[in-house]
């Protein structure tokens, strides 16, 4: 190694340290808002906001799969990649555990509406048998992770897409997606649990404190996993992502 | 821009993902509890009077039970994507072969 690299490592080394310093030891609470966990009023509220998007995504899902059924496979795939990502626990530098959302593949491929499907599927799957989110708190967890993650992560990519960067736009796209989920997550905690001094936003700042560090090193791993599914369908499927592109156009104006 | 570089090694991939996940557990020294009992906890500390009006209608009755569950939906999720990976990869090297677009 030569002296250069090795300063070069060095100072990775200190910048990871001290960032893994100022992230300890603060328990996080970055998984789905838990049955039973959010006021009646609340959830109805946030059933009642994640219905027509859901309405909409499965009207989406179905124009796509009837014009198209060669991409049933392909949609497949986008829902596995949710349900194997939202299955990992995965440690993170506050020294406690979250899980990525896998809702930024779909997105980017199929656009949000479909991925709000997916995801309330993935969704629904973890709080009938796992005990993970509820039936009562799923509205508000799919606006989190299945509508405004998907949305986020569709948007970012078709900023990067005009101008040719996709990598590095399904790199943001998933990341994004990933993090704002957990922000959303944050606001409806805030929203159903206003602090006595400080309100809404000294109940967010406590709520987004906790898990936004939490949360970063989750978002990039789901970034670059993402990275490397999009890298095999380049190579393997290029006519599934040809029909997609001459897709895209037309859901536009559809939707 | 990292468009320049030609193709980000798929193995690079890997490799900065399992550092990203071995590396707290290394450096930090936390519970890595699950979250959930904590989000408890800073519930009923903002608003301790607050009682859940809920409960899940099933809940696994172990740890074992829970682990197996998420196991399996992991399984299944990354089983299905190899096959439609493989499925795509054969499906490319066949038409190469024949030299079919």
């Amino acid at each position: 190694m030569n002296k250069k690299s090795r300063r070069l490592s060095l100072l990775a080394m200190a910048g990871l340290s001290l960032y893994w310093v100022i992230g300890a030891a603060r328990p996080a609470q970055a998984m789905h808002i838990m049955e039973g966990f959010l006021p009646v009023g609340w959830a109805v509220f946030w059933w009642m906001v994640a219905l027509p998007f859901f309405v909409w995504g499965v009207r989406s899902l179905t124009r796509i799969t009837q014009q198209n059924p060669n991409l049933k496979l392909l949609l497949g795939l986008a829902g596995a990649f949710s349900f194997v990502l939202s299955a990992l626990k995965i440690p993170s530098v506050t020294g406690s555990c979250s899980h990525p959302t896998g809702t930024g593949l779909g997105a980017v491929l199929f656009g949000p509406g479909v991925m709000t499907v997916l995801g309330s599927l993935v969704l629904v799957f973890q709080s009938v048998l796992l005990a993970h989110g509820g039936i009562t708190t799923l509205g508000a967890n799919a606006f989190s992770m299945a509508i405004v993650g998907p949305w986020v992560a569709w948007g970012v990519y078709r900023l990067f897409e005009s101008r040719q960067q996709h990598k590095i736009g399904i790199f943001l796209a998933a990341a994004l997606g990933n993090f704002v989920t957990y922000l959303v997550t944050s606001i409806q905690l805030a929203l159903a649990f206003p602090a006595a001094t400080g309100g809404v936003m000294a109940s967010f700042g406590k709520f987004a404190g906790i898990f936004a560090l939490t949360q970063v090193p989750l978002a990039i791993s789901e970034g670059l996993l993402t990275i490397l599914v999009w890298n095999w369908l380049q190579a393997y499927a290029q006519p599934e992502l040809q029909t997609l592109k001459s897709i895209k156009g037309q859901e536009v104006v559809q939707s | 821009m990292k468009q320049n570089t030609p193709k980000l090694g798929n193995w690079g991939l890997v490799f900065m993902v399992g550092a990203l996940i071995v590396a707290p557990i290394i450096f930090v020294k936390g519970e890595f509890g699950g979250a959930d009992g904590e989000a408890q906890e800073a519930i009923t500390e903002i608003e301790p009077q607050y009682e859940p009006w809920f409960n899940p209608v099933f809940e696994p009755p172990s740890g074992e039970i829970e682990s197996l569950l998420f196991v399996s939906q992991a399984a299944l999720g990354a089983g299905l994507m190899g096959y439609v990976i493989g499925l795509y990869k054969g499906r490319t090297q066949k038409s190469s072969d024949s030299d079919k677009p």
